[in-house]
């Protein structure tokens, strides 16, 4: 079995192909399209790397990640911030609030698998 | 030929004097509204009286009496002021407007075409920025657009994909496709309402502050009604009924407070005690907040300065804007919060004033006066909801430690500002 990565992201046909793209490479991939339960499913699923959208359904990512880092048991889980916004004040938001990586939308495949890869190697 | 502008001359050294029409007239040994009539070139004056003018006001008899086009003279000196850094002779600025009119003439209207642009560029970050209707439209693209561009990669990529995985995706380009389509139109459709100039206007307040702006926010009929219980009605020039609501609900409120306010007792009572709202409010026995909306619909030619005026509900959005020079007031984003305005609703019923300084290369000082009101006379068992109204009025001796303030922290130099909501376009001395 791979690793486990969790995509929480709104827009069903980045879902469907991002979680092509990591299945294809081997990864176990759980989904999640909203911001309001988004904290429990992490602690469901238990993740090895978490994909995160910024603007989500009844919370934001940048909510969610300072939640996770306020969390012993998260606080290093790696983050992988995916936004449609990539002024570098969003890039310093994602910065203070922990966020692992940053990556802007639309972004290739190669570029988020080989980040997903990064985040998770020892 | 006798030269008809002598009395706006005066005017004009007077306030750049930053002195009274009163203490002006008291100095040469005439009654205020004498002065008044001379400075609004109703009245000749010559002789003397011109001689003791120009000392008190530390200007050349010619300089009034003929006229180096103070006009003229006094854009110059604001130009001057701009760009401080090229060291331009100010001290000589009269000589230069009276030798070089038409040079002189170029470089105002250069320097004000500046200032507009200048201020249209601040206009349209604050909506690009700001604008929730746009920045929504163009989310939505940029999740089509990833989505058509990861899908597509994968069916480029992947020559080995199951034929049920390649029907699938090639179904989710097709949807994407459509609604990056439809989402285009919309904001093209959008963008082609904000070009056409009925449209030009982001709201039905933006359109009645159009049409309050080019009435220069005075209107004769609501001075002159004497039944305030007929509601004027606003002229059928907007583009929708909203607009005309808000349009007649001003001018319904105009007509209330003018009725308690008259023109000729107010501008007495200003020129008695200035146009300190405390002051005005308890001779009219009003509110402080509907002096305020007085003053800012005045002549301006009957004020020293200009007034702007701006009010805010509870949650910080501007109700009413009426600009002037040098204090922009933001159309979509949150202002600053460091206004008075603001600092009013924190102590309701109490008036806030504070010289605040809008820095920048055009840096300029405004006296700030707010008061946080009730929006109807309270009852038990009901909560109020108050409203802050602020006056702006350009300040024409600086102090040496205004309120540093910005209009909108995207469009703010100010450097390590507690306030500071998002990182600013511009620097300091911008």
């Amino acid at each position: 079995m791979g690793k486990r990565v969790l995509l929480i992201e709104d827009e069903p046909n980045i879902i469907e192909a991002i979680s092509f793209i990591l299945s294809r490479d081997g990864w176990d991939v759980a989904t999640h399209s909203n911001g309001h339960d988004a904290i429990d499913a992490v602690h469901a699923r238990a993740p090895d790397v978490v994909i995160l959208d910024v603007m989500l359904p009844g919370k934001s990512g940048y909510d969610i990640l300072s939640e996770l880092r306020a969390d012993t048991h998260t606080q290093n889980l790696p983050v992988l911030i995916l936004t449609a916004r990539g002024q570098s004040k969003d890039r310093e938001m994602a910065e203070r609030v922990g966020a692992s990586r940053f990556m802007t939308k639309p972004f290739a495949n190669a570029d988020v698998l080989n980040a997903v890869k990064e985040l998770v190697a020892p | 030929m006798r030269d008809t502008l002598v009395g706006s001359r005066i005017r004009e050294r007077r306030v750049l004097a930053g002195m009274r029409q009163a203490e002006l007239a008291t100095s040469v040994g005439i009654s205020a509204s004498y002065l008044n009539l001379i400075e609004h070139n109703k009245r000749n004056i010559a002789g003397k009286l011109l001689l003791d003018i120009a000392e008190q006001l530390a200007v050349e008899p010619s300089l009034l009496s003929e006229g180096a086009e103070a006009t003229l003279v006094a854009k110059l000196r604001d130009a001057g002021a701009d760009w401080a850094e090229a060291v331009p002779e100010i001290d000589r600025v009269d000589e230069f407007a009276s030798r070089f009119p038409g040079w002189a003439r170029v470089i105002t209207k250069t320097h004000q075409q500046i200032r507009q642009l200048e201020h249209t560029i601040e206009t349209l970050t604050d909506r690009l920025t700001h604008d929730p209707q746009l920045a929504a439209n163009m989310h939505e693209v940029l999740s089509m657009v990833t989505a058509i561009r990861s899908t597509a990669a994968i069916l480029h990529d992947d020559q080995e994909i199951e034929p049920e995985w390649r029907a699938r995706f090639h179904r989710n380009l097709n949807e994407d496709s459509q609604r990056l389509a439809e989402s285009t139109q919309s904001i093209v459709g959008y963008l082609d309402g904000a070009a056409d100039a009925e449209a030009n206007l982001a709201a039905p307040m933006d359109e009645v502050e159009q049409y309050l702006k080019s009435n220069n926010y005075h209107f004769a009929d609501a001075e002159s009604a004497l039944s305030p219980g007929t509601p004027p009605t606003a002229p059928e020039v907007f583009t929708s009924r909203s607009a005309q609501d808000i349009a007649e609900a001003y001018l319904t409120q105009y007509q209330k407070d003018a009725a308690l306010m008259p023109i000729g007792r107010m501008l007495h009572a200003i020129e008695e005690q200035g146009i300190d709202p405390c002051l005005l409010a308890d001779t009219f026995k009003v509110p402080i907040a509907a002096v305020m909306r007085r003053l800012s619909t005045l002549p301006e030619n009957h004020l020293a300065n200009p007034i702007g005026l701006v009010s805010c509900d509870a949650a910080g959005s501007l109700l009413f804007r009426k600009e002037i020079e040098g204090f922009s007031l933001p159309r979509f984003s949150g202002a600053c919060p460091k206004w008075p305005l603001f600092q009013a609703l924190q102590r309701p019923m109490q008036p806030v004033r504070d010289i605040v300084e809008m820095p920048g290369r055009d840096a300029r000082q405004f006296d700030c006066m707010a008061i946080a009101e009730p929006v109807e006379r309270g009852r038990f068992g009901v909560r109020p909801i108050f409203t802050a109204t602020m006056l702006i009025v350009p300040v024409s001796q600086a102090v040496p430690e205004p309120a540093l303030v910005g209009t909108t922290c995207r469009i703010c130099p100010v450097d390590n500002c507690i306030a500071r909501r998002e990182v600013s376009v511009l620097s300091e001395g911008v």
